[in-house]
């Protein structure tokens, strides 16, 4: 099992390398000049040129590049020149809230998504399979900024039920102290059930509309999957040795259904990483995307760099835990990995 | 037959919606089954005998519906019982075993878990005992080492032990009646007597009645009681499998009875009377051999984990030091259970793989040495080719039959023009017998047979000198095989090519072939003229082989 995990940590360093480079790389492509727009509007052709230097853009690509990585390897990802702070500091403090969010969001589009499109597999062509595809469809049609400002209008301006979208705990509450950096758990170690429940309110929102977007390809899938499954030889012969309908469709049926699923889960996770950016705009969340996009508009390029990688990095770990998860869910590529 | 019956059907009529209305796959059948009975149920594909069971177990599928009829099995009326009554039956009462061992098993479950499933369903063991009883169970159908395989996935399994699990999972609860479904097709024939005598022997020994749904007459004649032969969802006949081969009465049973190969017959014998008479004249073997295999290997090598310290295993040999020939003209057998590598020497005959060692002489050239990947535009290529065992899954689904046909003489430029390559289309459509207005249909509108048929064209298109059969017939039923098989034997003589012909099917090898070479584990245990081989074997394995054909009473 260790011998495995080692041998795929090692496939993704390739894949990591790749990702410094191109992502070196297209900072300095972008149009924007880094120098320009700090020296500010009324700044002369000789302050820029210092800034230039000072910032070492002057130099040429490869021995930025040198530069860069020498710093990578020594765990500093340079300095936002917007913040003014070390990149790995903002993205420790604001990474946190991104993945509380996107977690919390894939949970709540699992929860549903799977029941509903079992549902949907087990009662084809019923009114639940049609309320599958119905809700499948306007959950990828809607842009996600829509949904979200949509929730907004419905759940605070007109019902009043959820707080103001305005980041992760109201400005009058104080977080609880840091373990995890995510309100929710820290909050539940505290045993501080106040702010439990302020944090809850707050990510609702958010968290719904990420959900929505990601129910779509898990319910179509997990539809799609369990028709296949229901279809099979195995299912027959356990319906033939009498199983209980619940034994069937559980332990036979849902369990070989799930092996795809975990697959697409990967490809989700992905897609919420990219909603988050406009989903963290919308409800003013101090996450890591909105943090991106705005170093991104600055042309400031550490910022940038350092977030890549950092989703990089955590989209590798991610598959690896799939690929780990599968392991366990199915023996047979147990041997062959 | 005076005692009551166990199962009875009487009338049973099963429908299924399908887009263009109900259509009736079984119509008005009748069967009964008296306790510690076997009765075989015998019919080709689309005769209902597979919708019937299910019907009685009440599994059919969803577009599926007992339309009429009744069905009583010990004076339970199976149509109105309720789903959960049903439940408690199956597998405690009427059990089944499946066609595919490996596809019936669920493949992330151990399987003794799976036997755990049925006992604990049936209240038949509770949590203390299960594990016990489930490796009893194991130990019944004699898998060796039981404790240990209770941990297996189906998988790890091979697919004779992988239907040893299945059977073990069915009479787990020990059922009043057993149902097998093709319970040996796609199995080696060796292993399906040790499985075919396990399910009888088991079945004896507590005096359980089942029946046996099978499209091999020979088999039901060898292992059943009484035969139900069925047509097109209908009984046609009834009758103790001693007299049916015998006195069939019904003309379908005659047809189905001759079709079936047998020791003693030639290929024509097959055929319905009437059939013209076979052309006799073996083509002389003479001058230099067409093809030449001489100390042909193909290794494959063990996995092995990128960090592991480990020396890498020897390599797997699939094929091992083989050598033989075939003449021009001259049909070879290559015969050998599943893994005996025979598949993977017509593969690299066929240059579509690249041997370890060895070299492949064809036509006086060396082509063992042109990379698999180069031989496609090799002069030679056209002068070899290959029909494949699945007539259905080796057609584009997209392509009309002429395309089909037309494409290897497209490839290789052999014939040009499209009104040209239309006549010789046609030209080949005549030759295999396919009616020339089939030719813009699509594979889906096709029969079997037809489809095997444009398969044949296909591969005999460019004229070739060498034409390797993969088990050609292997998919089909017995009476589209006997007309295929006469077809292969008649385009062999006009056309004057070789076959290398690969087959489990020893029947179907002694009537279509020369020569016979008898593989194991990649090595040739025996090869000589096919009456020598078959008629009187030398090595044990080859009597093994043709001991383990069921033979009906006749």
């Amino acid at each position: 099992m260790l011998r495995t995990l080692l041998d795929r940590l090692l496939t993704t360093l390739p894949a990591l390398a790749g990702v410094v480079v191109v992502s070196f790389l297209l900072t300095r492509v972008l149009p924007g000049d880094t120098a320009a727009y700090f020296a500010g509007p009324a700044a002369t052709p000789q302050a820029i040129a210092q800034i230039r230097t000072e910032l070492g853009l002057d130099r040429p690509l490869p021995e930025q590049f040198a530069r860069y990585v020498a710093d990578l390897a020594r765990g500093d990802l340079g300095r936002s020149l917007t913040t003014g702070q070390p990149v790995t500091a903002d993205l420790g403090a604001r990474l946190p809230a991104s993945a509380e969010l996107t977690l919390v969001g894939l949970v709540l589009s699992l929860l549903v998504a799977i029941p509903l499109g079992v549902a949907a597999a087990l009662k084809q062509g019923s009114l639940v399979d049609h309320a599958c595809r119905v809700v499948a469809t306007a959950g990828v049609s809607l842009p996600v900024f829509f949904t979200g400002l949509l929730l907004v209008y419905v759940f605070y301006f007109v019902l009043g039920w959820a707080p103001a979208p305005l980041g992760r705990l109201d400005a009058f509450a104080s977080p609880p102290p840091t373990r995890t950096g995510f309100f929710l758990v820290d909050s539940l170690a505290a045993g501080d059930a106040e702010t439990f429940r302020a944090a809850l309110g707050q990510i609702a929102l958010p968290g719904l509309t990420l959900a929505i977007f990601a129910l779509a390809p898990i319910a179509r899938i997990t539809r799609a999957a369990m028709l296949a499954v229901l279809a099979a030889d195995f299912v027959r012969t356990a319906r033939a040795a009498g199983l209980s309908r619940r034994r069937v469709v559980v332990t036979y049926a849902l369990r070989n259904a799930l092996l795809p699923v975990v697959t697409t889960l990967g490809m989700v996770f992905s897609f919420l990483l990219g909603a988050n950016v406009l989903v963290e705009k919308v409800f003013a969340w101090p996450g890591v995307g909105s943090y991106a996009v705005e170093a991104l508009i600055a042309s400031d390029f550490a910022p940038v760099q350092g977030f890549v990688l950092a989703m990089a990095l955590l989209y590798t770990v991610l598959n690896l835990t799939i690929d780990l998860a599968y392991g366990l869910i199915d023996p047979r590529v147990r041997g062959a990995a | 037959m005076t005692a009551i019956p166990l199962l009875a059907i009487r009338d049973l009529t099963v429908e299924f919606a399908t887009r263009r209305g109900p259509v009736q796959a079984v119509r008005r059948v009748d069967v009964s089954v008296a306790k510690g009975e076997t009765v075989g149920i015998v019919g080709e594909s689309g005769s209902g005998k597979s919708v019937t069971s299910y019907a009685v177990m009440r599994i059919l599928d969803r577009a599926g519906r007992i339309a009429g009829g009744e069905v009583d099995f010990s004076g339970i009326d199976l149509r109105s019982a309720s789903e959960r009554q049903m439940r408690d039956l199956r597998g405690r009462e009427i059990s089944m075993i499946f066609q595919n061992p490996r596809a019936a098993l669920n493949p992330i479950r151990k399987v003794g878990h799976q036997i755990e499933d049925v006992l604990r369903q049936h209240a038949e063991a509770g949590s203390g005992d299960a594990k016990a009883k489930a490796i009893a169970a194991l130990d019944q159908v004699k898998i060796a080492r039981a404790s240990e395989r209770y941990h297996a996935y189906p998988f790890e399994l091979s697919g004779g032990m992988c239907q040893r699990v299945v059977i073990a999972l069915a009479l787990a609860c020990r059922p009043q009646l057993l149902i097998a479904d093709e319970p040996t097709t796609g199995l080696d024939v060796t292993t399906q007597k040790a499985v075919m005598d396990l399910v009888t022997g088991l079945t004896r020994e507590r005096g359980m009645a089942s029946v046996l749904i099978t499209h091999d007459l020979g088999l039901a004649a060898t292992y059943c009681d009484r035969i139900v032969v069925m047509e097109q969802g209908r009984v046609v006949e009834t009758a103790p499998a001693s007299t049916i081969f015998r006195a069939p009465a019904h003309a379908y049973t005659r047809k189905l009875m001759q079709a079936t190969p047998r020791p003693g017959v030639s290929l024509r014998d097959l055929l319905p009377e009437g059939a013209p008479a076979a052309p006799t004249a073996h083509a002389e073997a003479a001058g230099a051999p067409l093809l030449a295999v001489s100390g042909l290997v193909k290794e494959y090598p063990k996995a092995k984990a990128l960090l592991s310290r480990k020396p890498a295993e020897a390599p797997f040999r699939a094929v091992d030091a083989l050598s033989f020939t075939v003449a021009r003209g001259e049909s070879v057998g290559l015969v050998g259970e599943s893994g005996c590598g025979k598949s993977t020497t017509s593969t690299m005959v066929m240059r579509l793989l690249d041997p370890t060692e060895g070299s492949i002489v064809f036509a006086g050239e060396e082509i063992g040495r042109v990379p698999a990947a180069r031989f496609a535009r090799h002069p030679l290529r056209p002068k070899i080719q290959m029909v494949f065992q699945d007539p259905t899954d080796s057609l584009n689904p997209r392509w009309t039959a002429s395309r089909a046909i037309a494409d290897p003489l497209k490839r290789f430029g052999t014939v040009r023009g499209s009104d040209a390559i239309r006549a010789r289309c046609e030209e080949l459509a005549r030759l295999v017998g396919l009616p020339v207005e089939l030719l813009d249909r699509f594979p889906h509108q096709l029969s079997g047979g037809q489809k095997a048929r444009v398969g044949i064209a296909r591969a005999i298109a460019p004229s070739p000198d060498l034409v390797i059969l993969d088990e050609p017939t292997a998919a089909l039923d017995v009476s589209v095989q006997a007309l295929v098989l006469n077809l292969l034997a008649d385009l062999k003589q006009a056309l004057g090519m070789s076959y290398l012909f690969v087959s489990h099917d020893l029947q179907v090898v002694r009537m279509l072939c020369d020569r016979v070479i008898v593989m194991r584990s990649g090595r040739i245990v025996e090869e000589g003229p096919t009456e020598a081989v078959l008629g009187a074997p030398q090595a044990e394995y080859t009597r093994a082989l043709l001991a383990a054909i069921p033979r009906p009473p006749v």
